[in-house]
């Protein structure tokens, strides 16, 4: 029976397929069907108004619809960064408007309240004041669901419901106005004719991809989310992973928060970030981030907020009656996740890749 | 051979006397990502067979199975059922064709209890509703065929693997299905389970039920099957009758080459241990209410210390215990003569000691991460976030594991999901032994690992061991143990009931003393029946 020895011929993988492979991983990149759903945004305002492109560089700053949308995603982007992280996780963190809120809160009364309300140095305390309130808020947080183990859905809960009474306590029930030149100037200045605003969400992003990439933080936040068991098998030391997100998430909120108020120029602890929180995860899941942990996309969270902010521009911009607003964003947001789906990918093309990767599961 | 990857299959593999198969795949190629995992690959279950189906890791046996059942849809290729052209979209459509089939990894939810598992999708109605009572009935009957004695109403996640995958069986026997498919069912099971199994096998297979059967211990193909498919790198190598095949042949089959080593380990050179020293560690009185009770060890440095004993024995227990992946109630431990706070892992890891745990998917795969990041995970964590392993690093460290444990593919951005169960496996050892530990605690680590790997990584342990790395080796396959082992302890009821020395000891006087000691607890003492873990 030697005849049976005799190898088959067996091609191992040869070195133009592994790259056809890693071709195919690029072209199945979570970021392609987000920016694709940008684009096409940005495409259809452009047809409605020929302009909308334009930025315009003649002035002492920047200006034109897509800086605009820039401007008023950076509180979003802000805390989508955040929450990708707990998402990461398998965490959640419904708290981030109140916590937003808190921040607001405290800035404003404690600049009203200071003997010299316009100068920069107190606008200086007051901001460090509220993101001092806002890490001790996401330790809160992070105490709940890591030390005492409970759901993070619900342990968030407590300090969103809580949180704005929170708030209302500070400014005493009251919409407190202030005029600060530093506070606002977060909200609305220029710094060489960008809005600060957008540098402060850039230097955020920086900064967080430069940690989550360049340390072990982020494949030790996605093997935590991915399977916790394992993890702490490997002594990952997960509480503190958790702990760490969630007091980041925090800080975010807090960051947006203030930009929130210097637009105002005011804290109102009511409507300050109201259902920002429901944004940001839109934001994080558009991004290409499974709320299910694991795998996150920084980049992919940037585009959703940017999505999700071009939109509200867009239902304008077409006079789309805004009676009919929720509806319109309610069905781009579907279409945005249903071809994000895996089971609508596959059906698409079924015959190409194995029916059920997920399931199949691993070997 | 290689032309019968086109023509029909030779007429001497087919069962004398038998009519048409109930299942034939023809043909079938499936790729990844345009890697090909299946190339025009052939398989025919008749009835009334038990079919092996054989090949190294990541020959694609699994992968066969998925394609077949409807988890992956194949590139090209036919799947006749009963004479009929099919393709099955999922594995449920399979299922309704009465093809039932228990996966390599097990599948079941671990926070639902055994009866639910066991019956889900099909449960007794009662009044309109479940009816719980009818199912743990039906469920208790199944697991009983199987000789398991669990509770239905207990959760599954409390089980060891072991249990857990008996349990995953039972459901699929549970059904009358026509074709029962097997992907390595017996890998962590004792030979008492796996004998029961085996009953229900051939029962099955009399009644005129195919089996597949996909395992790496060559003795139980042998014993059980019938005829055999053997796959190598994703392509037909052959079919064959059992009885015409010498495991030998079998193994050139499977390997394309001559297995060099399968003999015993050679363990001359190993300078012996030093028992006189302190012990790298010593536990005294290591218990936890319902795991294990109060138990002693002391493992010395290049040392191999073995824990043998049957499922539920405790063995798992102690090396969990040790290494704090639970937390112990009593009990001291000393690494290297001090006292030593070990309740977490992570304070194990400081300490030096390594776990590689038997539940690989629960408590080992990352999947969705990369091979590279699984293999530094251990190593990373206890460096922590803020010191990440340097690029160069890593690309040197995971080359050189990719390489002394032949993981295939040894691609370190390969996904871990996507690799086969034997190949991950090796991939955890890799965590474990990247950590450089004084104590390695290794709980099956042979656990679907073909012959070939097998042996290289028994060699692994002895070299390791012999470079003064003190080893725990616990396996359901005792051969493995006292092979590898300097002093085995014996284990039953969880605890340990005797420690002997290595080197001569037989299965036989291991078996002996176990069941010496049933009787003797039974005539003493009446022992507490609580459930393991
Ligand atoms: N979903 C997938 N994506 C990419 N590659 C895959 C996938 N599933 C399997 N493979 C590859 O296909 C090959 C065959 O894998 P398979 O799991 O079928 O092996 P196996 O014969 O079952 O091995 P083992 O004995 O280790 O279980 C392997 O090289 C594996 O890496
Ligand atoms: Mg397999």
């Amino acid at each position: 029976m030697t005849d049976t020895l005799t190898p088959p011929d067996l091609p191992e993988a040869t070195e133009p397929e592994r790259r056809a492979s890693r071709l195919e991983t690029a072209r199945r990149s979570p970021l392609v069907w987000p920016v694709l759903a940008l684009v096409l945004l940005l495409a259809v305002n452009t047809v409605a108004t020929p302009t909308f492109l334009l930025v315009d560089l003649s002035g002492d700053r920047l200006s034109g619809p897509l800086v605009n949308i820039a401007r008023n995603a950076a509180p979003l982007v802000l805390i989508g960064l955040g929450m990708t992280l707990v998402i990461a996780t398998r965490g959640i963190d419904l708290s981030v408007g109140a916590v937003a809120a808190i921040a607001g809160a405290v800035a404003c009364v404690h600049i009203a309240g200071s003997p010299d309300p316009g100068a920069a140095s107190t606008a200086v305390v007051a901001m460090s004041l509220a993101l001092a309130c806002c890490v001790a808020l996401g330790l809160w947080n992070g105490f709940l669901v890591s030390v005492l183990g409970i759901q993070p859905i619900i342990a968030t809960l407590v300090l969103m419901t809580a949180g704005r009474g929170l708030a209302m306590l500070v400014t005493d029930g009251q919409i407190t106005t202030v005029t600060n030149g530093v506070l606002s100037g977060l909200a609305v200045g220029h710094v060489a004719k960008v809005p600060v605003a957008v540098l402060v969400a850039l230097a955020v992003l920086g900064l967080t991809a430069f940690v989550v990439r360049r340390t072990a933080l982020g494949m030790l936040v996605e093997a935590v989310g991915i399977n916790p068991e394992a993890s702490r098998l490997a002594g990952v030391r997960s509480r503190t992973i958790i702990w760490t997100v969630y007091v980041f998430v925090a800080l975010c909120a807090g960051l947006a928060g203030l930009m929130i108020a210097g637009n105002t120029n005011a804290a109102d602890a009511n409507n300050a970030g109201l259902w920002i929180e429901l944004d940001a995860i839109l934001a994080v899941v558009i991004g290409g981030t499974s709320l299910a942990g694991g795998r996150f996309s920084l980049a992919g969270t940037v585009v959703g907020a940017l999505f999700i902010t071009t939109l509200a521009v867009t239902i304008t911009n077409l006079g789309i009656p805004s009676q009919t607003n929720y509806v319109f964003k309610a069905i781009a947001v579907i279409a945005v996740c249903l071809i994000q789906s895996p089971q609508v990918r596959h059906a698409l093309r079924r015959r190409r890749t194995p029916a059920r990767t997920v399931a199949g599961g691993a070997a | 051979m290689s032309q019968a990857r086109t023509e029909p299959l030779p007429e001497t593999a087919r069962r004398p006397g038998d009519a048409a198969p109930v299942v034939e795949l023809r043909g079938l190629s499936i790729a990844f990502g345009g890697v090909p995992a299946l190339h025009d690959v052939a398989l025919r279950l008749y009835p009334g067979e038990v079919h092996a189906l054989m090949g190294e890791n990541g020959a694609g046996k699994s992968t066969l199975i998925k394609a077949l059942t409807g988890v992956y849809a194949p590139d090209a290729g036919t799947v006749v059922v009963d004479g009929q052209e099919r393709s099955f979209a999922s594995p449920a459509d399979s299922q309704a064709a009465g093809i039932s089939t228990v996966y390599q990894e097990v599948n079941l939810c671990a926070n639902l209890t055994v009866a639910e598992n066991m019956l889900l999708g099909r449960e007794p109605r009662f009044l309109g509703g479940i009816g719980v009572r009818a199912m743990r009935r039906r469920a208790r009957q199944t697991l009983e065929r199987l000789g398991l004695d669990v509770d239905p109403a207990s959760v599954l996640g409390q089980h060891p693997i072991a249990v857990q995958q008996l349990v995953a069986i039972a459901r699929a026997v549970d059904v009358d299905a026509r074709v029962l498919i097997l992907d390595e069912p017996t890998s962590s099971l004792d030979a008492d389970e796996v004998a029961r199994l085996f009953e229900v096998v051939r029962t099955l297979r009399d009644q005129g039920t195919a089996i597949v059967f996909v395992s790496h211990f060559l003795d139980q193909v042998f014993e059980i099957a019938d005829r055999l498919t053997v796959l190598r790198n994703g392509r037909l190598v052959g079919e064959r009758l059992v009885s015409e095949t010498s495991q030998l042949e079998l193994v050139r089959l499977m390997l394309g080459r001559e297995l060099e080593t399968l003999d015993r380990l050679d363990r001359q050179e190993a300078p012996p241990v030093d028992r006189d020293r302190t012990p790298v560690v010593k536990v005294l009185g290591l218990g936890r209410k319902g795991a294990l009770e109060a138990t002693d060890l002391e493992v010395h440095e290049g040392e191999v210390v073995g824990l043998a004993g049957l499922l539920g024995s405790g063995r798992t227990e102690l090396a969990r215990l040790l290494f704090g992946a639970d937390a112990a109630d009593t009990g001291e431990v000393e690494v290297h003569g001090r006292r030593a706070r070990v309740r977490t892992p992570r304070q194990a890891i400081d300490r030096r000691l390594a776990f590689a745990s038997e539940d690989r998917r629960a408590e080992g795969v990352i999947g969705d991460l990369t091979v590279a990041d699984n293999m530094l995970l251990a190593l990373q964590a206890s460096r922590g976030w803020l010191r990440p392993i340097p690029p160069a690093q890593r690309t040197t460290l995971v080359a050189r594991y990719l390489e002394a444990l032949d993981v295939r593919p040894a691609d370190p951005h390969a996904l871990m999901r996507n690799l086969s169960g034997g190949n991950q496996q090796k991939v955890l050892l890799a965590r474990w032994l990247l950590t450089e530990p004084e104590l390695l605690l290794l709980d099956e680590p042979t656990r679907g690992i073909d012959v070939g790997a097998k042996a290289q990584i028994q060699q692994l342990v002895a070299e390791l061991a012999g470079r003064g790395m003190a080893v725990v080796f616990i396996s359901a396959e005792l051969e493995e143990v006292l092979r590898l082992s300097d002093r085995v302890v014996v284990m039953r009821e969880r605890r340990k009931i005797a420690e002997r020395e290595g080197g001569d000891l037989t299965v036989g006087e291991v078996l002996e003393t176990i069941a010496a000691e049933a009787t003797h607890t039974h005539l003493t003492e009446t022992t507490d029946g609580e459930a393991p873990r």
